[in-house]
């Protein structure tokens, strides 16, 4: 398959089963909300090192939260529930209680219900107040600003983690360019994020390591400075490959965030050095979902 | 189906408890055993279809025609359904009502929704002392569910009130708030002497500067975020409390005689 002269190859991502939540987050304005949005999904790239695996989903005008100020979508993945539980009271306590102005509110009504401000109000040590409307119980916890408001519970989903594709292109700057056309296009899918900084990742892995205490070490296969001495994956003419991970709250968000940033980076075509797309998988064997990327291209 | 109607054949003599006569108490019931059904009045037991003309088939929509003050606990403990009363209702309307809808056309008695759990209550006229307060004995008045009152309300509204929302149009008594314990009460019109006394914790809403005592304190005036909030939720009842988008209110908390946790928010 060849997208206006990228070839694209064929392969697919393999992903896996995860758990995710969907947090609304409002402040005074969208300033103060990407302030805590930010901060709440700051160091969380993969789950690797991180413990969750989160981004900003989109933003929220006034007539979409639940208290009437701008906002911002949060998204955030686990590899089990109980790792993004404790994820989302650390990440809240830390981020979103501490932000000026700011409040948050469940983003998933079904699922399971998990904690979101249930055991932040104990910070109120006893002057905090339970308020229920609608079926909904929040809390209000005095704070030096005035009050931190904060539904009880948000909703907890079995989510997909890991889609992913690779950008080939004959130089950085040009895999870059492709990458970031992406992103652009990738943000307006909803019910995904692309977590890595600015949504690309440059250090692709493969599992395993010479090193016995590392799980998973650089992927030498699509590594153009190493072409002459490792089983490559690359033709002469490429010398940059960046990665597009993907989580989504079912496969086939993710199939459509696929879609919608490899038919973006294609736009760009081969006249603008973007030669191949591929993707990243274990051979089929760990993940439980897979995303063909002639399949999705069809 | 129409509606199952019970109409009042005459004004009674003596107090008659109604509480047999619910929606889900109902059910399935042919008009026959719902006549034979025996209602205490005193020392007297009377057969429904002695007290009410009986018509209709739907049980879950009750109506009573013709109501007087004289019939006491309708809604006891109804777990479905509606009931709408046309005339007035006898004390302790809606008492430990669990689920479903009573809509009263007239004037209510006291300790109306004493022990209410879920539900609503919606009051077309006023109502005596002790709404949604506990009676004597227990520890709780309403533990949730909705009231709404267009008209008054006497003494001691929400007295031990645990949980739930009332909304009161118009003025009330004494004691408001007393002793509560939590949940939200909002009267639109002023309020008798005493406000809070004792109260732990819970909201009281105003919109017109109370007599408050000494151990209610001012907290100074702020903009709450939640009141817009509760406001949002609001907005689809049948109160002039949909109409309010307020958010900026002096706060006063207390009783600081009795742990102080509860505030009184006056809207400015």
């Amino acid at each position: 398959m060849i997208i206006n002269g990228v070839v694209i190859d064929d392969t697919f991502a393999e992903a896996f089963g995860m758990r995710g939540t969907r947090v609304i987050i409002t402040a005074q304005n969208l300033k103060w909300a990407y302030n805590a949005a930010n901060a709440m999904t700051g160091f969380a790239t993969s789950v690797i090192a991180c413990g969750v695996e989160a981004g900003i989903e989109r933003e929220l005008d006034s007539s979409e939260t639940p208290d009437g100020r701008p906002g911002v979508a949060v998204l955030l993945f686990a590899m089990g529930s109980a790792v993004l539980m404790k994820q989302l009271e650390t990440r809240m306590g830390q981020c979103v209680l501490t932000c000026p102005t700011a409040a948050a509110f469940s983003g998933i009504e079904g699922g399971d219900r998990i904690n979101l401000g249930k055991n932040l109000r104990f910070f109120g040590d006893g002057f905090q107040i339970s308020k229920q409307f609608g079926g909904k119980r929040y809390w209000r916890v005095p704070v030096m600003d005035g009050e931190f408001l904060t539904e009880e519970k948000t909703g907890m989903v079995r989510a997909v983690g890991g889609g992913n594709f690779l950008v080939l292109a004959e130089s950085q700057p040009q895999a870059l360019a492709a990458c970031e056309a992406a992103i652009e296009a990738m943000k307006k899918v909803p019910n995904v994020i692309m977590p890595f900084p600015g949504g690309v990742v440059r250090s692709g892995s493969k599992v395993g390591s010479k090193y016995k205490t590392l799980i998973a070490s650089t992927n030498d296969a699509f590594c153009p400075t190493l072409k002459g001495i490792t089983k490559t994956d690359l033709s002469p003419e490429i010398e940059s490959v960046m990665e597009i991970v993907i989580d989504g709250l079912t496969d086939e968000d993710v199939r459509k965030a696929t879609r919608a940033g490899i038919a973006a980076a294609c736009e760009l075509g081969a006249k603008n050095g973007i030669k191949r797309i591929s993707a990243g998988n274990y051979g089929g064997k760990l993940g439980q979902f897979q995303f063909h990327l002639r399949e999705i291209m069809a | 189906m129409s509606a199952l109607t019970l109409t009042l054949k005459s004004i009674p003599q003596q107090r008659i408890d109604c509480s047999p006569l619910t929606p889900d108490k109902l059910a399935g019931k042919s008009v026959a055993e719902i006549g034979a059904i025996e209602l205490q009045s005193g020392k007297l037991t009377l057969r429904t279809d002695a007290v009410f003309d009986i018509s209709g088939d739907d049980a879950s929509d009750l109506v009573f025609m013709n109501c007087r003050d004289k019939l006491d606990y309708i809604g006891n403990a109804m777990q479905s359904g509606r009931i709408i009363i046309h005339g007035d209702a006898g004390w302790y309307l809606g008492f430990h009502m669990k689920k479903g809808n009573i809509v009263l056309h007239g004037h209510a008695g006291g300790f109306a929704a004493s022990g209410m759990s879920g539900g609503t209550l919606h009051i077309h006229g006023s109502v005596g002392d002790y709404l949604a307060s506990a009676i004597p004995g227990d520890r709780k008045g309403m533990k949730g569910g909705l009231v709404i009152v267009t008209g008054n309300a006497g003494d001691r509204v929400g007295d031990q009130m645990r949980r739930g929302i009332v909304l009161i149009e118009g003025n009330v008594g004494a004691y408001c708030a007393s002793r509560m314990l939590a949940g939200t009460i909002g009267v639109m019109g002023s309020v008798g002497d005493y406000v809070g006394y004792g109260m732990r914790r819970g909201t009281l809403l105003l919109f017109s500067q109370p007599r408050l005592h000494a151990t209610l304190q001012d907290c100074g005036s702020h903009t709450l975020p939640f009141l817009k909030l509760m406001f949002k939720s609001f907005s689809g009842l049948p109160s002039k409390f949909a109409a309010i988008h307020l958010n900026r209110v002096q706060r006063y908390a207390g009783d600081l005689a009795n742990d102080g946790k509860g505030e009184i928010l006056i809207f400015m």
